[in-house]
């Protein structure tokens, strides 16, 4: 058993009942399910969020009633290129579970789960400010760790990561025509 | 904007910026304060004077090469940020990290958290008028980073703990140091806890101050001290068990009062905690044995392999030109921070360096709940509020 494993080693008859008590719930909620080195990802379409993250605080059978993260990740230029994932905890079963929504890039739009967690505030304000993703109904949503008149989004993959915003730094010998 | 009526007519609040330059915030932390007379009505805390992009920059690094930007975030605990760092990626490879390694992982871990703590205590207990305990913690916090100068060359910015390991064998003598250590440190923490705990002004300004329930707490995604001083025995060591934790015997302390001297007492009684954990550490690393795992093409070899074999030395190559490349995926490791749990969320395209990077900080989100706790105090108890948070700016902007 490797280092890593150990943390999830004695919660996998939890979570299959979890996923079978959200299927039973709605048949849509869980469009797909991801295991990866004993995680568990739950792919929720995006119109159904709120409602199964709700149930996923609620129902005695799950009891998530801590949202520990929430982030981001960029798949450009591959389409649907946004997937903002939640990260949940049952503290009295010891369980963890990640809720996973897709998005495309014309559309970054998604309903807040400030409603379900206060905590996800500044979780979903710093995903706004570096990734350009609307939520819908967030109390608050302005920019949190750059400059109100900032531009652009930093953390989306077409932002350079050296060089100023669209115009990256080439390596020497290079133009930007020549790429 | 709430106002407030008096006989004049339409009384007004005072908007008070208090920041960013303020020694109480520890870093460059910008509240906007709404005051009536002293009393605070509403406060906005304004983050992000620290923000250095360190999620961006780890898209540009290989794997290994990333390390050394994680020591940066949360400055108190950077041996703290390589482990998740290191873990999370093991997780994505599924690598092995042999029992030495984890105990001297642990053991080093636990130190950075009692400097931290001290750093926290001295620096606290300055913010509110006790002036020399600040001396004496830094006292004892330099005999720790002088433990860490003997294992990896390093006082602050270690980069000890590596993907599959840790970076070199324990040094000449390191045994009788952290013994020496361990014999003066328990009274060194009554020494401070004589200074403070019964202390008349140190309860006037800590006790029933900065009030927060469980469930607020559980609902505001507040982990660490301050969860555990409202009484929720959160513990990622203890909750799930990383790095051999579960070998270990320890105690998660928890009180109910859920006060800024509740959180002082949960932090005291977590470095004696420490100092148990740190020395079952000792008793279980042994002398010899191995501090990397053998993974050839992820783990560098070592340097008399790399002078003598080819396959080591094209190895070796290849770690520091192209990197490694994990198989596509995702991994989200927590470990406990001295400050709450701290997370890395890795997610891998196949390529060898990460698609994304995300560090879970637990000061940025413990930080929210910042305009809950000084709502109806005094303008004089948001610096211990600020205080008992225990914020590392570096890690709230990362």
């Amino acid at each position: 058993m490797t280092e890593n494993s150990n943390q999830n080693a004695n919660v996998v008859g939890g979570r299959l009942s979890s996923i079978e008590h959200l299927r039973a719930w709605d048949k849509n909620a869980v469009a797909e399910v991801l295991e990866y080195r004993g995680e568990t990802t739950i792919v929720v379409p995006r119109e159904l969020l709120r409602a199964t993250a709700a149930r996923c605080r609620d129902a005695a059978s799950m009891q998530f009633n801590l949202l520990t993260d929430a982030t981001c990740l960029d798949r450009h230029p591959y389409e649907p290129r946004f997937e903002v994932v939640y990260q949940l905890v049952c503290i009295s079963r010891r369980e963890k579970l990640r809720l996973k929504v897709r998005l495309s890039g014309k559309d970054p739009v998604l309903d807040s789960l400030v409603p379900v967690w206060p905590g996800a505030n500044w979780l979903e304000r710093e995903i706004f400010d570096l990734f350009g993703i609307y939520f819908n109904e967030h109390p608050d949503l302005r920019r949190i760790v750059l400059p109100d008149d900032w531009e652009g989004y930093p953390l989306r993959r077409d932002y350079p990561v050296e060089g100023y915003r669209d115009i990256p730094v080439m390596p020497l010998g290079f133009t930007k025509t020549s790429i | 904007m709430t106002t407030v009526e008096t006989a004049i007519g339409q009384a007004k609040t005072m908007v008070l910026n208090m920041g960013p330059q303020h020694p109480s915030t520890h870093g460059v932390l910008r509240i906007l304060l709404e005051l009536d007379g002293e009393t605070v009505v509403k406060a906005v805390p304004d983050c992000g004077y620290l923000h250095t992009g360190i999620e961006k920059s780890c898209e540009d690094k290989t794997y290994s090469q990333a390390i050394t930007l994680t020591d940066r975030m949360d400055y108190l605990n950077p041996l703290g940020n390589n482990l998740v760092y290191c873990m999370a990626v093991e997780k994505l490879l599924d690598l092995e990290v042999p029992k030495r390694a984890q105990y001297i992982r642990v053991m080093m871990v636990e130190l950075q958290r009692i400097s931290s703590h001290l750093v926290w205590l001295g620096t606290h207990a300055i913010d509110l008028g006790a002036m020399s305990v600040f001396l004496y913690c830094f006292r004892e916090r330099e005999e720790i980073l002088k433990i860490f100068e003997m294992f990896a060359g390093q006082r602050m910015m270690t980069s000890y703990i590596r993907i599959g390991g840790v970076a070199l064998q324990p040094p000449a003598g390191w045994r009788q140091a952290i013994e020496r250590f361990l014999k003066y440190m328990p009274s060194r923490v009554d020494e401070y806890e004589t200074l403070l705990t019964e202390n008349r002004i140190w309860m006037g300004r800590t006790k029933n101050i900065g009030y927060i329930s469980a469930e607020d707490a559980i609902a505001l995604s507040m982990t660490g001290p301050t969860i555990r001083a409202a009484g929720v025995a959160y513990d990622n060591r203890k909750l799930f068990p990383y790095s051999s934790y579960d070998e270990f015997e320890f105690d998660v302390p928890t009180r109910t009062d859920s006060d800024c001297f509740a959180r002082y007492m949960i932090r005291v009684a977590e470095m004696r905690e420490s100092l148990k954990i740190v020395r079952q550490a000792l008793d279980k690393i042994t002398d010899d044995g191995a501090i990397k795992t053998e993974a050839p093409g992820i783990v560098p070899p070592a340097r008399e392999k790399m002078k003598t074999e080819m396959e080591a030395l094209i190895y070796h190559f290849k770690i520091f030109t192209e990197g490694f490349s994990p198989p596509a995926g995702e991994a989200f490791v927590t470990v406990e921070s001295p400050r709450g749990e701290l997370g890395c969320f890795i997610a891998s395209d196949g390529s060898p360096k990460p698609l994304r990077v995300h560090f879970r900080s637990p000061s940025f989100i413990n930080l929210q709940a910042l305009p809950k706790l000084v709502k109806g105090q005094l303008i004089s108890d948001v610096i211990a509020c600020i205080g008992t948070i225990d914020i590392v700016l570096g890690e709230v902007d990362r």
